[in-house]
């Protein structure tokens, strides 16, 4: 057959798309479950750094918290998980762990769920938000654990996509994550409005100004984690709310 | 009539023994590291290098030398992709029509890049989010394209390997130099190992090194020092390698 004929080069261009999706598809179907496993894993690590940290103590030791063991003591420290409808009572039948915040996000409000997770660690209780939202490129999210008065930030995590190494990508970085520690989420009325990342941010280490300042060159990263902390911290309201009447009625 | 039979025999024996020689001589040059094959290993490490001499793959030597992990996972990317792709597209090329070839070169090396993603992803997830999008830009990686295209198209596959694998390595050399010396320089680390000592928030809670007041050099992780410490390379390579040097 002729090489240069129309004909072979189309067969050509067939077969080989053919072959390589074939491979392909085999090759990402059997490693799925790994991939899996490792996404969840890592998931269960974010949501614990918010409130352990880096390492926590096993044993009367410092152990760094790697994925297998976030997975080993995930179930020890999260104590309740919630998922939330937009009332803030529990939804039957949904486990917060297996929410797809990036599906719910799409929803109208009234159909959205929630996730919220309750921790214990070291006797102290903590309830983790997850976040999402969008930065520069493409979507970004994270994890907000607050301290029992539902108003003081214990710790952050923030990932994202695609965000441009040494700028956006920079909201994963330790020192941006530990500006918002003991930040509040309330302001001085009372209302949720939660953290603005700042520019040209003058107020230093003041914890009661709701702001933390931003990082140079980031600005719309830096918008998309102050509209994505305020949009979904918000929603939570009804069941800070909640809370909050069920400790006085305790007292 | 026997005289004419000795005379086809002795032509059979002639060609026999022409095979023979044909055969041992074509064996001769296939032997397996012969001195040709071995340039092809080792002449783009240091003559023909990549990085240094051929100013290719530039944009990810700046990206993922801070730190020398992800420069030695990427090398060993690379090595796999161009040697296989080298191999696959060298195994095609009496096949490839030749108006789709630039296509045909696509597809193979992006195949590839998948596998090597798939892989990490599933065996060594923390490395492959630190390379995140780099192992997608493996398949820009000028290097690839242009050895697949300029070697292994006209040559047969054990050569194109090994000018694949010689010309990753050569490339991924350089990575790891320059990666070896934004880490130690920049965070006093290598593969994560506090080398110079523990810097702690005091001076008397350092060790080593930082106990004498020595400090980090922040500028080592940024990308501008990547092209400084490339530059360097270079420098040093012609010093010594005066082949290299042009005439102006």
């Amino acid at each position: 057959m002729d090489k240069n004929s129309n004909a072979y080069t189309f067969i050509f261009a067939v077969g080989m798309v053919i072959v390589v999706a074939v491979v392909l598809s085999f090759l990402a179907t059997s490693l799925k479950p790994m991939q899996d496993k490792n996404v969840k894993q890592e998931k269960m690590q974010n949501i614990l750094n918010t409130f352990v940290g880096d390492s926590l103590l096993v044993d009367g030791k410092k152990v760094l918290l790697t994925r297998e063991l976030a997975s080993e003591k995930f179930d020890q420290y999260i104590v309740n998980q919630y998922a939330l409808n937009h009332k803030g009572e529990n939804v039957d039948g949904k486990e917060a762990f297996n929410i797809k915040l990036a599906n719910e996000i799409k929803k109208p409000v009234e159909e959205q769920v929630f996730p919220l997770y309750e921790a214990n660690y070291e006797g102290t209780n903590y309830y983790v938000i997850p976040l999402r939202g969008s930065g520069l490129w493409d979507a970004i999210w994270g994890y907000v654990a607050l301290k029992e008065d539902l108003n003081t930030i214990e710790g952050v995590i923030f990932d994202h996509k695609g965000e441009t190494a040494g700028l956006g990508a920079e909201i994963t970085t330790d020192w941006f994550q530990e500006s918002f520690e003991e930040e509040k989420i309330k302001n001085d009325q009372g209302d949720i409005v939660g953290v603005e990342v700042k520019k040209g941010y003058s107020g230093g280490k003041d914890k009661s100004d709701n702001q933390v300042n931003a990082i140079s060159g980031a600005t719309i990263t830096g918008d998309g984690v102050t509209k994505m902390m305020k949009e979904r911290l918000t929603k939570y309201k009804p069941f800070f709310q909640k809370k909050k009447n069920s400790k006085l009625a305790i007292r | 009539m026997s005289e004419q039979k000795k005379d086809i025999k002795t032509k059979e024996e002639k060609k026999k023994e022409e095979m023979i020689f044909f055969l041992s001589k074509s064996e001769e040059k296939e032997a397996f590291l012969s001195k040709a094959n071995r340039k092809l290993l080792t002449d783009p490490l240091d003559d023909n290098n990549p990085i240094t001499v051929q100013v290719l793959g530039i944009c990810s030597a700046l990206a993922i030398t801070v730190q020398l992990k992800p420069a030695i996972v990427m090398t060993v990317a690379v090595i796999f992709v161009m040697a296989m792709g080298n191999v696959v597209i060298s195994l095609l090329r009496n096949l490839i029509p030749n108006r789709i070839r630039i296509i045909v070169q696509l597809v193979v090396v992006a195949s590839l890049v998948i596998v090597v993603d798939q892989v990490l992803k599933a065996f060594l997830y923390d490395v492959s989010k630190q390379l995140s999008i780099f192992i997608g830009l493996i398949i820009t990686n000028c290097i690839i394209m242009g050895r697949l295209e300029a070697f292994a198209l006209g040559n047969k596959p054990w050569k194109s390997f090994l000018d694949g694998v010689g010309n990753a390595a050569g490339y991924g050399v350089i990575l790891i130099i320059v990666a070896f010396f934004r880490e130690l320089l920049g965070s006093g680390k290598l593969l994560g190992f506090e080398v110079l000592g523990h810097k702690g928030l005091t001076l008397a809670d350092s060790t080593g090194l930082y106990a004498l007041g020595y400090e980090n050099n922040g500028f080592f992780l940024l990308s501008p020092m990547a092209l400084i410490v490339v530059g360097l390379v270079i420098w040093y390579q012609r010093s010594r390698n005066r082949k290299l040097i042009e005439e102006n």
